[in-house]
């Protein structure tokens, strides 16, 4: 009896499972299996070679190194910035909570281009002397990622009761003792969940990596790009990825085991209930939140002043040209065809994800008796974050010659936009419901089930209450990284339909001012669209209050 | 009690069911084909300045007879590629293939997944393998010999050697070189460099900026230009007095040429910059006359692109057919001012502001491409060493 909705949600976790098989799996292991099996035979003999290599060593260490502060400084900013805007109450949070996730789609390429004028030895901030060193790629990966612990962390927070905070504090707590004892352990699972996803995303950045770093540093994947691209190096590619991927899967086993430990039921109330006014004692993490937030917007502030730059003067002849399919023989579509097919294909990619999803996040969030399942779940759990944490050009080539027979000769599919895009979104979606999902106390659907309820309406009664927020912040999340997104989509592109991130790389590519300006000025439009449609996303949670 | 387990199977069961036919019914309404793309629907009859554009156009929008369909062809090509919907049309037109643009990253990246898909490809035919990739692909058997008949006489100044020329046709070629921002020399009453050697001069300390070789095209091309111009065994001693003169890399022709260069629209502190030949023209400013920059004529590389009709294609008539397009007058006059590169053809008219400010080198520097392929990895390793240490 106990094991039924066991059953039935092992047989749901097929769906997503055959995803990954195809979409993840079958790539990856088929072009580390072209780098290690040349000939259809075993060939180890470059793995020494190959991680001999005191090239091999640096780039270990800068990936590490980097990843590992570049998550460290992001989760130090981002955690004030979730209490401000999960926590507290003022006029203006959602459009803040929508401006944080801007980053996530602004193209890497503009981004970078975009940070060295500020720091290059001719601009404004020229003087710190930062052009060239590896605080540019530190601070672009905060830039980048604070959205992750903001919408991740902010989604449990937002929930959580205030008043076991307030019975601390009444009984004597300090602050920071209410903090260590009693708001941390509870945030836990959250926090590990975003640590794991940028440390994720830090340690695979590719186009930002590039354009800042410029030569001399180099991580495992813009390492993989080179030795696959340029060198059709297979073998020395497959053992980078191999390494990356045996990285990953520890990383996510350690992270799994933190959470697990931090795990605790906790008790939810609606969110009007948990948060309250600023206060006076809230200005240190108001000022952090300031401080966020004008970090945000300087690198898209210098984005702005560029795109309305034309030739010496001011204008918005960049904008007006992005309606004009003759603007540049350089583009085949207008700026805004491709913004409508951006949207297009961020919708179903959406869709999509967070269908996968919340099957996922629903799997993985239940704590089954056995120890055998357990472990399986756990496993399950990591499987999904995986794709993130592999070279995209290895799962793009992985493709190409894996997929490549019927009835999986998938490789020109136009199905394949959407699902590399949910592939990527996958794992905030269920990063972002997972923790929520596991502070419900089994014991509120134990309780229904006594009452009579099968054990959907069970789930139902005990967790679709809480979810209803996260999904929504996770349905806005997953719509801005589709329409970011780039590395798969240059891949699988169709030219007669490229999205704006394609167009922008095509545009940025080309010599002439009114090249680049046409591309800062389309990056601004497709940071507008997210904001407004985060904007609207924050929007329908306020209306969801009243229906649950 | 009993009777519930079977309904929650069934629950289960039709929820997987619902969840798999909204997937696939929501991602094939995203990739749905009926929907007309703009620039096909209607080719408005544009008002560019393009001298052959309006020509186009009109042969375009002529009612012209629908042939029969004869399937499709598809064109394997690297991001940069682009030509005018007209043009296209007119293939469609005339062949009665439907054709498809299948863009498969930079030029590199494109390159290794023909090189990866031989003899399966993704596509019936390629466009945009380079000087620096051509022997790859050829050596992997990706391509089938062809040769479009009629060719003009200057396509052949630009073939592959050693029977290499049999699989891939030349069809447009730029140089890159060193560019320098003239008004900001003439400004300073210093006197601008006039070749490579000069860039180690300390009259131009910490002036010059170029994108790296192992991460950027024309970062690779200006390596190549170092190699021939100096030698396999002279170029390390070259780079490494550049280095000491100040010269700086950046990791893409982007940001090297709008961020640090003094002409490139940011607010950059260096007055030469490595990009293209056909730069100048971009900077010619809002009611002026001439460009603001020039090309050292005396440090390019030249980089021609290819097309070829790849092994193992279902249609290897279209294949053929969009090479021979793609030597065309028609699409020749256009390459200028969709890719920004100089048609093989040197019979058709290149556009006004080209003819007078865009100029090839007389002679560039050239690598064999045999050469490049045997030796890239090391020369890049032996580059990195000296260039990002």
């Amino acid at each position: 009896m106990r094991r039924a909705p066991g059953v039935a949600l092992g047989l749901a976790a097929l769906v997503p499972l055959a995803f990954l098989a195809v979409f993840f799996v079958l790539p990856v292991s088929g072009m580390i299996a072209r780098g290690l099996w040349p000939e259809g035979r075993l060939d180890l003999s470059g793995v020494p070679e190959v991680l001999g290599r005191a090239r091999t060593l640096r780039v270990l260490t800068f990936t590490l190194v980097s990843s590992l502060a570049g998550t460290v400084v992001t989760l130090l900013l981002g955690l004030p910035v979730a209490f401000v805007l999960y926590r507290l109450r003022f006029p203006g949070r959602g459009l803040l909570r929508a401006v944080v996730v801007m980053p996530f789609v602004l193209p890497t390429v503009v981004v970078g281009v975009m940070f060295r004028s500020l720091l290059a030895p001719g601009g404004p901030l020229g003087g710190l002397g930062l052009d060239g060193t590896w605080v540019p790629i530190l601070l672009a990966f905060v830039f980048f990622n604070l959205a992750v612990v903001v919408r991740t962390v902010g989604g449990l927070w937002e929930g959580l009761d205030r008043r076991a905070e307030e019975s601390a504090a009444t009984l004597g707590a300090g602050p920071w003792q209410v903090w260590r004892t009693v708001t941390l352990p509870a945030l836990a699972p959250g926090i590990v969940s975003a640590a794991t996803l940028v440390f994720l995303f830090c340690s695979t950045a590719f186009g930002v990596v590039l354009t800042l770093g410029g030569l001399r540093y180099g991580t495992v994947e813009t390492e993989i790009y080179l030795l696959t691209v340029q060198f059709l190096d297979l073998q020395g590619a497959a053992v980078l990825s191999l390494l990356q991927l045996v990285a990953v899967v520890a990383m996510l086993a350690l992270a799994a085991r933190t959470r697990s430990r931090r795990e605790q039921a906790l008790r939810r109330v609606g969110a009007l209930a948990a948060t309250r006014r600023p206060r006076r004692h809230d200005l240190p993490v108001l000022a952090a939140t300031a401080f966020a937030v004008a970090f945000v917007l300087l690198p898209v502030g210098t984005l702005v002043v560029r795109s309305l730059q034309v030739g010496p003067g001011w204008g918005l002849g960049n904008y007006r040209a992005l309606t004009d399919p003759d603007a540049t023989a350089a583009l085949r579509v207008s700026v805004t065809e491709a913004m409508a097919n951006s949207l297009r294909t961020a919708v179903d990619a959406t869709v999509l994800a967070m269908l996968l999803g919340l099957v996922v996040a629903v799997v993985v969030s239940r704590r089954p008796r056995s120890r055998g399942w357990a472990r399986t779940v756990s496993v399950l759990d990591g499987a999904f974050m995986l794709p993130l944490g592999i070279s995209a050009v290895t799962v793009g080539f992985g493709f190409l010659i894996t997929l490549d027979r019927p009835p999986l000769d998938l490789r020109t599919s136009p199905i394949l936009v959407p699902i590399a895009q949910a592939m990527v979104a996958l794992p905030l979606v269920v990063r972002t419901l997972a923790p929520v999902l596991r502070s419900v106390d089994p014991r509120q659907r134990e309780a229904a089930a006594t009452l009579g309820a099968g054990p959907w309406r069970a789930a139902w009664t005990a967790e679709a209450p809480v979810l209803a927020r996260p999904v929504l912040a996770a349905t806005g999340f997953a719509f801005a990284v589709s329409l970011g997104e780039f590395g798969a989509t240059s891949f699988l592109a169709r030219p007669d339909r490229p999205t704006v991130p394609v167009v922008i790389y095509q545009l940025i590519s080309r010599p002439g001012a009114d090249h680049l300006g046409m591309a800062l000025a389309a990056s601004v439009l497709l940071a507008l669209v997210t904001v407004v449609v985060m904007g609207l996303v924050e929007r329908l949670r306020v209306g969801s209050v009243g229906a649950f | 009690m009993i009777h519930t387990r079977p309904r929650r199977t069934t629950t289960i069961l039709t929820l997987a069911l619902a969840t798999g036919l909204v997937l696939t019914s929501c991602t094939l309404t995203g990739g749905d084909d009926d929907e007309p793309t703009g620039d096909q629907a209607a080719p408005a009859p544009s008002e560019s300045q393009e001298p052959g554009a309006d020509d186009d156009a009109a042969t375009a929008t002529a009612p012209a007879p629908t042939p029969a369909d004869t399937g499709t062809v598809v064109l394997a090509a690297h991001d940069s590629f682009t030509l005018p919907g007209e043009l296209v049309a007119a293939f469609e037109a005339d062949t009665g293939y439907d054709l498809e643009v299948q863009l498969s990253g930079d030029a590199g990246q494109m390159a290794n997944q023909i090189v990866l898909t031989a003899g399966n490809p993704t596509a019936d035919v390629v466009f945009g393998i380079d000087t620096t990739f051509a022997t790859r692909v050829v050596g992997a058997e990706a391509l089938e010999a062809y040769r479009p008949e009629g060719l003009p006489e200057s396509v052949e100044e630009h073939d592959l050697a050693e029977g290499a020329e049999a699989y891939l046709t030349p069809v447009d070629y730029g140089d890159v070189c060193v560019n320098i921002d003239s008004v900001w020399f003439a400004n300073q009453g210093i006197e601008p460099p006039q070749s490579l050697a000069d860039l180690t001069d300390p009259a131009y300390e910490d002036l010059f900026v170029t994108p790296g070789a192992s991460t950027s095209s024309p970062g690779l091309a200006f390596l190549l230009a170092t190699i021939g111009e100096f030698g396999p065994g002279e170029w390390q001693g070259y780079w490494e007095d550049l280095m000491a003169n100040g010269a700086k890399v950046t990791s893409g022709w982007t940001d090297a040429y709008t961020v640090d260069f003094t002409a490139g629209g940011g607010d950059g502190d260096r007055p030469i910059v490595l990009s293209y030949a056909s730069s100048p023209p971009f900077t010619i400013p809002d009611g002026g006359f001439e460009p603001t920059t020039r090309a050292l004529l005396d440090t390019c590389f030249r980089q021609v692109e290819y097309a070829g009709v790849l092994a193992g294609t279902d249609n290897p008539e279209g294949a053929q057919a969009v090479v021979d397009w793609l030597l065309s007058p028609d699409v020749q006059a256009a390459i200028p001012d969709s890719m920004y590169v100089f048609p093989v053809d040197d019979t058709v008219a290149l556009p006004d502001l080209w003819s007078q400010w865009a100029q090839v080198a007389e002679d560039p520097i050239v690598v064999s491409p045999r050469q490049i392929e045997a030796e890239r990895e090391t020369w890049l390793r032996e580059w990195a060493d000296i260039a990002t240490g």
